[in-house]
């Protein structure tokens, strides 16, 4: 597996493909070099990864041609790209959960299969070098299910380069990571750009800005934009990739903050592993504002989330809202209490993937008379109740009768943002709500979740975007190892001042503080 | 885009099918007999007169309710490989009442051995449930497991307590219970063949499934805890409460099956009445992509197979267990064929190959006319 002789040049031209009813790649031309990092922009559904799955073979293009080092190519499967030295890091990880990465790269290296004997040996040799001579460490002996996202992403690098890749695609390797593993991550490919020829696929821009030399835009298919990177701002970047001005919402304070509606009181919850997770969390919601909490994740956010669901045991403390604890209550009991809940991991916890758009809209009201009557659905009232909500919330699908789970991400999101709105909770927790999703989809759920404060919902957002936050929040908790360090008032709070409070440090504003860990309920205002 | 998807489903079905059959043709072969000989008997021989057909149904009554049952419990996301047990259950449970009371009437008799049969095999069902919603026992396990103690306990019935006092005394010993009072007998359909009243009653039973699982809340709930038991749970839907349900219902639906089994053919519990009906039931299930529209058809086909294979034995000689070859196969051209269905890539190369040839097809029609 070979490279003939290293890639210097890959060029694209007039690359077309139809799939039945959407023309995924319209007349797309592309260039990249050695030493080079070139951008690939666009919404969810512009056509990204179609195009970077012809460059690999995987699909073949109606028309246009590819040429390596100057010469015309045909890939029949990713074998014959990789054969060329072009390699690619897919959105979702290939990897076998229970092998270790050196058997993770042994299967896909034919060198490595002597008769009815795998060297995994020379596989380990193999990633070692690889990961010294990048300076991506990995650990060849560890399993796949051991290893963080993080940890997971560096593994499919180091075994794209060691299958020969020296052209490098990367469809979205940031939309899953944490903003730590992503920095790390950008550092790591800054570094290896120079011998490398790198694709990067994106629709952050402050990754763009950051890591690549030139830009290209993707809309509907079709470039609409090519560009240094260095002469073009990020907000130019979002009109042309959304074609039209991207002002992400802000909260205007203002508002009247009403009552206290959500009360968490020392609230003790233990993790997977048995260890107390959340340990005496203090936190107060009150109606019609945004509480954002800032945190790196793993500092108990998931389990608080859970404990509020109900899908957690409660150790101790007490989850007031209106007037009734609801620690240790069921799912069930606590949606009817009037709580709305947009879970982390929307493909699996958010929506049944296999199911319709206007069934998942249902999920929690299928049961009331609305939807049915004398335990049998009523089909009439589905079928119109997601029209409206197509409608209301810009769910771009087929039909409602699309399976959601072939819905692009921020669609998916829309789809659970519908659902959770229209059931008129009075508060609403709503966990990572734009993770990994396109600008366009973004500036949508940001301004409904601004419009359900205006009408007196109570909003927790728990989010590790600190601009998510800061644009959204009237008031900012900072959580770190399951307790609330402190609640700020979201215009006191700057960039750096959260850094250094997620980092547990003492907060520089109040000397008071002289101590990281001060009780929660002393830094509780 | 949805009629492309329906092509492309239906030739990859059509292509399981023909690769099945070809691996079978290569057993055949292997065995010494001529395949298309062996083929044209199965398919063709079963329909060849009334009696043949009626013969189909009657093995595609206990096939369709069984699988009928599976697919409920498939789609709720627990995998029910016990419906022999079941079935053997039901039987006992059935022919137990029937006999208990020999002088009921038929308005209440006919009911209540249908109903035990039933009852019986959901317990039975249910406990593999039970287990596995409370203490995370692999259902695959123990319904397996509990097939073995269901087929030990039949035998000890028929054996012991069940056994026709007449056996004992003509001394032939064939382990059997007493023929059912009159009184406990589905009606014949067709007089002169032994299709019965099941059969109507299986037919009623696809259609309440189906409607049971896409038109009422509670096959609402068991669907979404199949499909996606997290977003359930999220959902408030306790998705322990409705495996549970979905194998009571899974067991019953088999439990049916055996009780039918006596009323409407046998009128006693006899030595391997179910003669796989449990299993062949799980491959007639997901033939009929464990929709009730599906299965209907899928169960009249391998009522063809079983009574073709039987054909088989007697004019090619090949051994009716080729069946259970046909079936093992099927399966695993069925789950591989779900792979390819799901695989993006395979079904663009499909639709470019499949637009090529129709273009060409075109092109050489148009070329013969003129
Ligand atoms: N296998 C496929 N069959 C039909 N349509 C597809 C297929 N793959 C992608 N598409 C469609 O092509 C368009 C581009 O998709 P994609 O390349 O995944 O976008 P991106 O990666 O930019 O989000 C979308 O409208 C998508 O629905
Ligand atoms: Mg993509």
């Amino acid at each position: 597996m070979t490279a003939l002789e290293p890639i210097s040049e890959l060029k694209l031209e007039g690359i077309t493909k139809r799939f039945p009813g959407v023309l995924a790649c319209d007349g797309i031309s592309l260039q990249v070099r050695r030493g080079e990092v070139l951008a690939l922009v666009g919404e969810n559904g512009a056509g990204k990864t179609t195009l970077m799955n012809i460059i690999m073979g995987l699909y073949r293009p109606d028309s246009g041609t590819i040429h390596v080092n100057g010469e015309e190519v045909h890939f029949h499967s990713p074998g014959d790209a990789y054969a060329r030295g072009i390699g690619m890091v897919h959105q979702h990880f290939m990897l076998v959960p229970n092998m270790t990465v050196a058997e993770n790269l042994a299967l896909g290296l034919k060198e490595l299969h002597h008769f009815m004997n795998l060297d995994i040996k020379g596989a380990a040799k193999r990633i070692r070098e690889v990961s010294e001579r990048y300076e991506l460490p990995v650990n060849p002996d560890a399993y796949i299910w051991q290893l963080s996202v993080g940890e997971q992403q560096r593994v499919e690098l180091v075994k794209t380069l060691c299958l020969g890749a020296r052209l490098l695609i990367l469809d979205e390797p940031t939309s899953a990571l944490t903003p730590q593993e992503t920095d790390d991550l950008i550092v790591r490919l800054q570094r290896m750009a120079s011998e490398l020829a790198i694709i990067f696929i994106s629709h952050k821009l402050n990754e763009v800005k950051a890591l690549s030399d030139r830009v290209s835009i993707l809309r509907h298919g079709a470039v609409v934009f090519n560009g240094q990177t260095a002469n073009h701002e990020p907000s130019e970047l979002a009109a042309l990739m959304t074609g039209h001005d991207v002002v992400l919402p802000r909260n205007e304070g203002s508002g009247v903050q009403g009552e206290a509606l959500l009360s968490v009181q020392n609230l003790c919850v233990r993790g997977d592993r048995g260890n107390l997770v959340l340990d005496g969390l203090n936190l107060e919601l009150r109606a019609g504002e945004v509480l954002g909490m800032a945190g790196v994740s793993g500092n108990g956010q998931r389990e608080f989330a859970d404990a509020l669901a109900g899908l957690r045991p409660v150790e101790s403390g007490q989850i007031l809202f209106g007037g009734k604890d609801l620690a240790n209550c069921t799912p069930r009991e606590i949606i009817h209490a009037g709580m709305g809940y947009v879970p982390e991991d929307r493909q699996t916890e958010g929506i049944v993937p296999s199911f319709s758009v206007k069934d998942n809209l249902i999920l929690k009201d299928f049961a009331e008379p609305r939807f049915s009557k004398m335990a049998f659905l009523r089909k009439k009232e589905i079928d119109s109740n997601a029209e409206a909500l197509k409608e209301r919330f810009d769910i771009r699908c087929p039909s409602t009768s699309t399976a959601t789970g072939s819905l692009s991400g921020g669609n998916i999101q829309k789809v659970i943002l519908a659902r959770e709105i229209s059931r008129g909770p009075k508060a609403l927790v709503a966990v990572y709500p734009t993770r990994g999703i396109d600008m366009g989809a973004q500036e949508f759920i940001h301004e409904q979740l601004l419009a359900r404060r205006r009408e007196g919902i109570g909003i927790l957002l728990i989010s590790e975007e600190l601009e998510e936050v800061m644009n959204l929040s009237d008031r900012i908790a900072v959580i770190y190892k399951g307790k609330i360090l402190k609640v700020l008032p979201a215009v006191e709070a700057t960039r750096e001042r959260l850094g250094i409070l997620m980092a547990g440090l003492a907060d520089p504003d109040t000397p008071g503080d002289a101590q990281a860990e001060v009780p929660a309920g002393a830094a509780h205002e | 885009m949805n009629r492309n998807k329906i092509l492309y489903s239906g030739a990859i079905i059509l292509a399981v099918t023909l690769i099945a059959a070809l691996l079978v043709a290569l057993v055949l072969y292997s065995i010494g007999a001529s395949p298309l000989a062996t083929y044209k008997t199965i398919l063709t021989g079963p329909l060849s007169d009334l009696f043949g057909v009626t013969e189909v149904l009657v093995r595609s009554v206990p096939l369709m309710l069984v699988a009928l049952g599976i697919a409920i419990s498939f789609r709720s996301g627990i995998l029910n490989i016990g419906a022999e047990g079941q079935i053997q259950m039901g039987v006992i449970a059935s022919t137990a009442m029937a006999l208990a009371m020999p002088h009921a009437p038929k308005a209440i008799l006919l009911p209540a051995a249908l109903m035990a049969g039933a009852l019986a095999g959901a317990l039975w069902g249910g406990i593999a449930g039970w287990l596995k919603a409370k203490l995370q026992v692999n259902e695959i396990l123990s319904t397996v497991m509990l097939n073995y103690i269901a087929a030990q306990v039949y035998t000890f019935m028929l054996r012991g307590p069940m056994l026709d006092p007449n056996e004992l005394e003509t001394g032939s010993g064939t382990p059997q219970s007493m023929r059912l009072p009159e009184m406990a007998f589905l009606d014949t359909l067709v007089p002169g063949t032994r299709i019965h009243m099941g059969l109507i009653l299986a037919l009623v039973a696809a259609l309440l499934v189906w409607m049971l699982l896409w038109k009422t809340t509670l096959g609402y709930r068991m669907r979404t805890a199949g499909a996606g038991a997290k977003a359930a749970r999220y959902a408030g839907i306790p998705v322990e409460r409705y495996l549970i349900v979905a194998m009571l219902m899974a067991g019953g639906f088999a439990g049916l099956a055996g009780a039918v089994e006596v009323s409407g053919v046998h009128h006693r519990a006899i030595e391997g009445i179910s003669s796989g009906y449990g299993f062949a039931g799980i491959v007639v299930a997901l033939f009929g992509a464990l929709h009730p529209g599906g299965i209907v058809p899928s169960a009249v086909f391998f009522g063809i197979l079983l009574i073709g294979a039987d054909m088989t034995q007697r004019s090619a000689s090949v051994p009716a267990n080729m069946v259970l070859v046909l079936q093992g196969v099927i399966i695993l051209s069925i789950v591989s064929a779900q792979s390819f269905l799901r695989n993006p890539y395979a079904q663009e190369r499909f639709f470019r190959w499949f637009a090529r040839f129709s273009a060409s097809a075109r092109k050489a029609g148009k070329g013969a006319q003129s």
